[in-house]
């Protein structure tokens, strides 16, 4: 199995692991509700060094993504970054990703881990006539992030850790780091080693990912913990799951997949249908969707017990869809799933049941996220 | 402090500590700490008949359902509310305050000693 640059520190730490797409990763430190309202109060240090990462660059790196992805990223600013899609010819999801503008010419996806080999075949295939190259550097890069109402503070206190300018930017102004925007990239140094700040995240929480070379992953990892002190807690595989479930964030395999449209899953927006050039995929999505094809909504229930993913939903006696990610929300306190229903079930207040394990346990269609901080009191 | 030693185990990381014709029943350590946090648990009602080698409760985490399989066969003659109401004890006290149910039993299943149980979870 594969290990993280962090795994000897994971180790000593106690964590316990799992095997997530063929990586020996973190599941747990101590108590997956504790490193989960960690992340709600205070911050969550995550480490997702699995994940992958591509460098594409080229006169055509632009237009090139523009063909490979479902989004419009030729328009990206300079450090600026977007969610998307790549898709199949037929349109179905071979990943979610983010891209990152580096330069003019210069980008960095960063991709699912599970999805690593078929998203470098895909960027490998449809290379073309582009003068483009795409690297994938996954073997070489470590993914720190860092999740929470304090990140920002601890992230700044790190000795040795500073902003820098893009290759092609301004100098970055010494609150730098404070004033980089939501889904905004900014190149730095920790020491001597280059590394890359974003503002995203997959916890619902204000934070920052933090690419850098394996060699100095541990030292900054250390770094953080030291800073943060009781401020941060090293979270694993398990609260990620459920921060990004109570974010209502697709995860690929449950909420997302080849045998999914975009739309199916609440992602029409991400597809540029409307931008005028070719991309893959464009076909497929311009025949309308099957008006049968389920569509992905989120369930609430009262009580303690939770739909899991692949339990059938239920109206009446007739199954009408399945739960495709589900759990006791640690912060809500009640139990949440997000499921692929038929289309006439999925009116925000349609009231349904779940299969669990042969009890019945009614559940109500709702609005996604079940839990946004804005809205946190 | 509970003497580990003195306790039968399950195949399926049930604990069974055996008076008299009384087993009382609870999930290992090593099953909590592969659950990850308890945050439901299911039992059956006093007075239920269970067979030993069948599930006969739940235990959920944040992550997973593990399931609680009846290690002898008789009649449920108590079922500990406080771990209902505070599935956290699972991982807190495994062998002490999360005890699940009490069964006067007619039949055994098949036990694993101590050394036995410790060999089946040696990784």
């Amino acid at each position: 199995m594969a290990l993280s640059p962090l795994d000897q520190l994971h180790r000593a730490a106690g964590a316990s692991f799992t095997d997530f797409a063929g990586w020996d990763m973190p599941v747990r430190y101590s108590s997956d509700l504790a490193e989960h309202h960690a992340v709600r109060e205070r911050s969550g240090l995550f480490d997702i060094s699995h994940m992958a990462e591509f460098r594409i660059e080229g006169a055509d790196a632009g237009a090139y993504l523009d063909y490979v992805l479902a989004g419009v990223l030729s328009k990206l600013a300079l450090g600026q970054a977007k969610y998307s899609l790549l898709l199949s010819e037929t349109g179905g999801v071979i990943d979610d990703l983010i891209v990152y503008r580096l330069g003019t010419t210069e980008f960095l996806i960063i991709a699912n881990a599970g999805n690593r080999f078929p998203v470098a075949e895909a960027l490998a295939a449809r290379i073309g006539g582009f003068d483009v190259s795409v690297s994938d550097e996954s073997d070489e890069t470590a993914l720190i992030a860092i999740q929470g109402p304090t990140a920002e503070g601890i992230l700044r206190r790190v000795p040795g850790l500073v902003a820098e300018a893009f290759a092609e930017g301004e100098p970055p102004a010494p609150d730098a780091l404070s004033a980089l925007g939501y889904y905004r990239c900014l190149a730095g140094r920790f020491g001597e080693t280059p590394v890359l700040f974003a503002r995203t995240g997959y916890t619902g929480e204000d934070g920052f990912e933090i690419a850098l070379p394996n060699a100095a992953a541990a030292a900054l990892w250390s770094a953080l913990l030291e800073v943060g002190g009781d401020d941060v807690h090293a979270c694993g595989l398990a609260a990620r799951d459920t921060l990004r479930l109570e974010a209502g964030m697709p995860l690929y395999g449950h909420e997302l997949g080849l045998q999914w449209r975009p739309e199916q899953a609440g992602l029409g927006r991400v597809v540029a249908m409307s931008k005028t050039d070719e991309f893959v995929g464009k076909s497929a999505l311009s025949n309308p969707v099957d008006p049968d094809a389920h569509v992905l909504v989120g369930l609430v229930s009262e009580g303690k017990r939770a739909g899991r993913a692949g339990y059938p939903v239920l109206a009446g006696d007739e199954i009408v869809g399945e739960v495709t990610s589900g759990a006791l929300s640690p912060t809500l306190g009640y139990p949440i799933a997000m499921a692929m229903v038929h289309p006439s079930v999925s009116a925000i207040g349609t009231e349904l049941e779940l299969d669990v394990r042969g009890t019945r346990i009614p559940a109500v269609v709702t609005a996604l996220p079940f839990y946004s901080r804005s809205a946190r009191n | 402090m509970t003497d580990l030693t003195a306790l039968n185990y399950t195949a399926e990381h049930e604990w069974i500590a055996v008076d008299g014709d009384v087993a009382t029943i609870g999930i290992t350590d090593y099953a909590a700490e592969k659950l990850g946090d308890v945050v439901f648990v299911d039992l059956p009602a006093v007075g239920a008949q269970v067979t030993a080698g069948s599930v006969c409760g739940e235990i959920e985490s944040t992550k997973s359902v593990g399931e609680l399989y009846a290690p002898v066969t008789g009649e449920v003659i108590e079922a500990n509310q406080g771990v209902v109401d505070s599935p956290e004890l699972v991982n807190a006290d495994p062998f002490g305050a999360a005890w699940m149910i009490k069964v006067r039993f007619t039949q055994t299943g098949e036990f694993l000693d101590r050394a036995a149980y410790e060999a089946l979870t040696a990784e």
